[in-house]
């Protein structure tokens, strides 16, 4: 990358043309290095997905990071949460739909036979658009996962309630108070407990849909500085409408418009100098 | 200001409409309550709800109305278990296993529709057609069967609605932490636990209240049966019988009987809204 640099700095005169060759070099060297740092956790090829027969993903491929915050950025009704949703096979909950071509996730496809859609969905913690706590303690919404998945020793749940809780930036609040309903609590720290909720069955990733949409502006800011915390453990995939947010947070972005994956780049690159006229003009608040 | 007017005029039209339609029920209902308790009270003493009936007793001398009592407990309790045996797993599988918008799951649907609408006394004729081919005298058995077919249709249609109003976002919440299909009805059943209790609480009316039904298969009988295959008296029947009677004081006995089946059903409707609400508190 140096001698890349040194070589500009003798090939061009004007300053301008310098700046933005070397500006150039810089990122997609940065790009690199984060493609290089984290091995794709998630791959996609070739996906088509059908909703009531209307063609909702059109050939979508594209690589998610590991251990990094990815942040999927587009309008309104470009797939991105049908996107979100195939990850953890969701969608095939819905009514006539049709999906073709791979999701890997660790190399694995997760469409293949022998998979048990559980240990998939388990790889990965979803949080919602609005918090959605199940109708219980706030206790037994940590321990519900662990529970399903087989522990039920007393003292092993408590634990795992507290480093999960901990982990989520909640125990403080609601140390005292783990046995009255989660609801009681508000709608900021119904987020973070079902972030908590998500960590307690050890997932590898986590797909937040517009997570903190719903959110104040501090619950969100909260939220946001978990992912930062959390990203040196899990992949992290964001859909958000949000523009600041992804620049704040993201590591690497993707951009989608009308079912369509129109650029894929490292955080920084995208930002500062998007190859496509789309993402220019979407950044740039043509529309939105 | 014309405009706003009329729309003034209006709203008052549509309020008072309401309004009467609520104090037309409200009192017509009372009405009824008036009426059975100034008829029932007089001839209530501790021996109607204590005692079986003696040999006179429909002639208006000495004992009660406890094989009735104990008769109608006996066959909603039998019932309502049954019955929710049977509708708690049609409602979870035409809501979990079946895809939205099933052909199945629809049919399922529009059937119990139907079944609700028949009269008790078709199901207690075709629970009687039933018992004479399998040669079976009428008995506790045969009236919790019938009334079980009575209110299955209630319990599965209003356990349904509730169950069909849970947030999408709940179970995906539930799934997504990996939980199998059968490991969510959980927290779905603890969601809907207030509607369990309703449906209940309706079909224990309809129950407890039906005569025709329990007519032909339950029969009637002064003892408290000690077993399955025994023949059992009911409130309804009872107050049909004894209104039918030419004697005035037999006749106010009937009421007494209606007054006694009116109060079960309010102790257990606040029990039930009492145990409901400590069920809810987690409720979303």
């Amino acid at each position: 990358m140096i001698q890349n640099l040194l070589r500009v700095e003798k090939y061009f005169d004007s300053p301008t043309e310098k700046l933005q060759v070397m500006r150039e070099t810089l990122n997609q060297a940065s790009g690199d290095l984060i493609l290089k740092a984290h091995k794709p956790h998630i791959s996609v090829r070739n996906l088509n997905v059908y909703l009531a027969k209307k063609h909702i993903l059109k050939n979508v491929s594209l690589d998610i990071p590991d251990k990094a915050i990815t942040c999927i950025i587009g309008p309104s009704g470009c797939g991105k949460t049908t996107l979100l949703k195939t990850f953890n096979r969701l969608l095939q909950n819905s009514v006539d739909v049709k999906i073709e071509g791979d999701v890997l996730v660790d190399g694995e496809n997760i469409h293949g036979k022998e998979v048990e859609v559980e240990s998939i969905r388990k790889k990965m913690g979803l949080l919602s658009q609005r918090p959605c706590p199940l109708p219980m303690s706030i206790y037994d919404n940590i321990a519900y996962g662990p529970r399903i998945h087989g522990i039920r020793r007393k003292k092993t749940l408590n634990l795992m309630v507290e480093k999960y809780l901990r982990e989520a930036g909640l125990w403080d609040e609601v140390k005292d108070r783990l046995k009255s309903p989660a609801t009681s609590l508000s709608i900021g720290q119904q987020q973070r407990l079902c972030l908590a909720r998500g960590l307690a069955v050890k997932p590898e990733i986590i797909l937040g849909d517009e997570a903190t949409s719903a959110l104040d502006p501090i619950s969100s800011k909260k939220i946001e500085e978990l992912f930062v915390k959390l990203r040196d453990q899990y992949s992290i995939v964001l859909v958000t409408h949000t523009l600041r947010q992804a620049r704040r947070i993201a590591d690497y972005v993707i951009f989608m418009y009308l079912g369509e994956v129109i650029e894929a780049a490292p955080a920084s690159e995208i930002f500062s100098n998007p190859k496509e006229k789309l993402t220019k003009e979407y950044l740039d608040g043509y529309f939105s | 200001m014309r405009h706003i007017r009329i729309k003034r005029i209006e709203e008052k039209i549509f309020k008072g409409l309401m309004i009467v339609a609520t104090l037309a029920i409200v009192v017509s209902l009372f009405l009824i309550i008036v009426a059975i308790v100034r008829r029932g009270l007089p001839v209530m003493s501790w021996d109607m709800i204590s005692k079986i009936p003696t040999g006179g007793f429909y002639l208006g001398k000495e004992g009660g109305l406890l094989n009735a009592i104990v008769g109608s407990l006996y066959i909603v309790v039998g019932s309502i278990s049954l019955g929710l045996f049977f509708s708690l797993p049609i409602v979870l599988y035409i809501n979990l296993y079946l895809p939205e918008k099933s052909r199945l799951a629809q049919f399922t649907r529009l059937s119990f529709d139907v079944l609700f609408g028949i009269p008790s006394i078709v199901y207690g004729a075709f629970g009687f057609t039933i018992m004479v081919y399998l040669g079976i005298r009428t008995s506790l058995l045969a009236g919790i069967l019938t009334v079980t077919m009575l209110i299955i249709p209630i319990l599965i249609r209003s356990i349904d609605e509730v169950i069909r109003r849970v947030p999408k976002e709940m179970k995906d919440a539930a799934l997504s932490l990996g939980a199998t299909r059968s490991e969510i009805i959980k927290p779905i059943l603890r969601q809907v636990a207030p509607g369990i209790v309703t449906a209940i609480l309706l079909s224990v009316g309809r129950g407890i209240g039906d005569a025709a039904s329990v007519l032909f298969t339950a029969g009637y009988t002064d003892s408290i049966p000690t077993s399955l295959s025994q023949p059992v008296a009911t409130l309804p029947l009872a107050i049909f019988f004894q209104l039918s009677s030419p004697i005035a004081e037999v006749q106010d006995r009937a009421y007494a009987a209606a007054l006694i089946l009116t109060v079960i059903v309010l102790i257990l409707s606040i029990a039930a809204r009492f145990y409901s609400r400590k069920f809810s508190k987690n409720k979303i």
